[in-house]
């Protein structure tokens, strides 16, 4: 990618909050974009492009845009469940390098948590016009029962066991034990893991991610308003995007869209797994983890158990750090969408402003992944490769 | 037929019918492509694969093998939510009933029976072959 038109993330925040009964879904879209604004050094005024998903209310930019009262060149609705975010960057890069727009910003917000919401656990009410509906609504799904029957499969085909999979959240406690706004802050052994209540066989309460209220947002910006700023710069390397469908009744479902996105974006970027320092892999449960290692390239098809239970996710002791803000898993999962979160870590990482304790040393790669929606049920995925100038 | 022509979700997609017209029957149809052959789940109103629209329904065996399963613990009532690989090469979200959830077991066999939905159709779900 010619450098002169590449998009930097010039700015990014996470809500403190991961319990906010008190603000409006677009107040706090409006708090997160101040301080992803606040943070790159910009004003509202500046910008020119905004990016949103369907937590934004509505579910279109143009409410948002007009409670801000923004005046934008560039919108864009993008909805990919939980990765809109990580598709959002590479797309805002995109627009940026066209000329469209030259200060993007990307906000995510919600509350789950105040409105109760059992994101995993509750039976799911089809709307009749989604194609596989009738055949769907029958037989009761949850997310937690679907990631459930991905896990069995990986435990019948590789031989992954539960101890392997509860490592996911060890690791990840690894790290929120030093973020002061993790929701969880206590340390898991893997025994913890196991003793915790079933959810949906295998999976087990702590193979699943938080609920929680808050949000996030990134401000990316061209090569001549990068120029301007006082912050680290960050690059977007590479991008790649994709859904994965059933294939009509003929789906592997041990193969994420990660297989896909990753490599496109590795391509886009020059890149290879080996080069990165630091990976945000979206981890709404333990076993989506380790089939995205496998299908990002981090380790063999299979042997995701073992890269895990010998610690390789932990910063300082293993091979890849990752998630080490404590993830979905341990602090945070705001409006269920776990894809902005993990740009905004692997920002932090490449600046050199994560947690002393879990920062990677000279933090020059890194990557952003993860799915949208349901493996099974309409799943996209998305990357992006990031880069220290 | 009168309660199917209530039933949302069939009203939504009235070219999938005739297959839960068969279903009310006890039938398990999958649509096949009559220019590829192949046939494809969920159902559609062309061929998936070559996109031709001549399509014909044909009856499954009804017989498969539990490709995948978890006990969803369900506060009221857990249950079985299953991918099962029918004779016929497809993969199906489902049902595993009448079964001890402790013998549900991956490559499991498995037979076919149609369930009634609170809606009105009946939809497949599969036990263990007798």
């Amino acid at each position: 990618m010619n450098p002169d038109t590449t998009a930097c993330i010039a700015g990014a925040y996470e809500h403190p909050l991961r319990f906010a009964p008190d603000k409006s879904i677009a107040q706090l879209h409006a708090e997160c974009a101040r301080g992803a604004l606040d943070d790159a050094g910009l004003s509202f005024a500046d910008v020119d492009g905004y990016f949103c998903a369907a937590d934004a209310p509505g579910g279109i930019p143009a409410l948002m845009v007009d409670y801000m009262n923004l005046k934008v060149k560039q919108v864009d609705g993008t909805e990919s469940g939980g990765c809109s975010y990580i598709s959002h960057v590479g797309k805002a890069a995109q627009a940026i390098a066209d000329g469209r727009c030259s200060v993007a910003l990307i906000t995510l917000a919600g509350k789950p948590r105040s409105s109760g919401q059992a994101t995993g656990t509750e039976i799911r009410v089809l709307p009749t016009d989604r194609p596989a509906s009738a055949w769907e609504a029958p037989y009761g799904w949850t997310v937690a029962g679907l990631y459930a029957n991905y896990a069995r499969r990986h435990m019948h085909a590789y031989g992954t066991t539960p101890e392997q999979m509860a490592w996911v959240k060890v690791s990840a406690s690894r790290h929120a034990q030093h973020n002061p706004n993790a929701l969880l802050r206590k340390l898991y052994t893997v025994e913890d893991v196991l003793a915790s209540p079933l959810v949906a066989d295998p999976l087990r309460r702590l193979d699943c991610c938080v609920i929680t209220d808050g949000g996030g947002a990134l401000v990316l910006v061209s090569a001549a308003v990068a120029r301007t700023l006082k912050r680290p710069l960050v690059r977007v390397r590479g991008f790649g995007e994709t859904v994965r469908t059933n294939e009509a009744g003929r789906c592997d479902m041990l193969e994420t869209g990660a297989a896909v996105s990753g490599a496109r974006a590795f391509g886009q970027a020059g890149l290879k797994p080996a080069d990165v320092h630091y990976a945000s892999i979206y981890d709404n449960f333990s076993i989506m983890v380790l089939m995205q290692l496998e299908d990002l390239g981090f380790c063999a098809k299979g042997q995701s158990g073992r890269f895990v239970e010998e610690g390789n996710l932990i910063s300082g002791v293993g091979k890849l750090p990752w998630n080490t803000d404590g993830g979905g898993l341990c602090n945070n999962h705001p409006q269920n969408r776990g894809g902005i979160t993990k740009v905004i870590e692997a920002v932090r990482q490449l600046r050199g402003e994560a947690h002393p304790a879990v920062q990677v040393k000279n933090c020059g790669v890194a990557i952003a992944s993860g799915p949208g929606m349901v493996l099974g049920i309409g799943h996209a995925h998305a990357t992006v490769v990031l880069e220290r100038m | 037929m009168s309660d199917l022509a209530k039933d949302p979700y069939v009203a939504a997609f009235p070219e999938t019918l005739p297959f839960w017209a068969a279903a009310a029957n006890g039938v398990f149809m999958l649509p096949r492509c009559k220019r590829c052959t192949k046939v494809h789940w969920h159902p559609r109103a062309f061929c998936p694969f070559c996109h031709d629209t001549d399509l014909e329904w044909i009856a499954a065996s009804g017989r498969g093998k539990v490709y995948s399963y978890s006990i969803v613990r369900h506060p009221k009532s857990p249950y079985v939510l299953a991918y099962v690989e029918i004779e016929e090469g497809l993969l199906l979200m489902s049902n595993i009933v009448d079964c001890e959830f402790d013998a549900v077991h991956v490559d499991m066999p498995v037979q076919v029976q149609m369930r009634a939905t609170p809606e009105g159709r009946h939809a497949p779900v599969f036990g263990p072959v007798r």
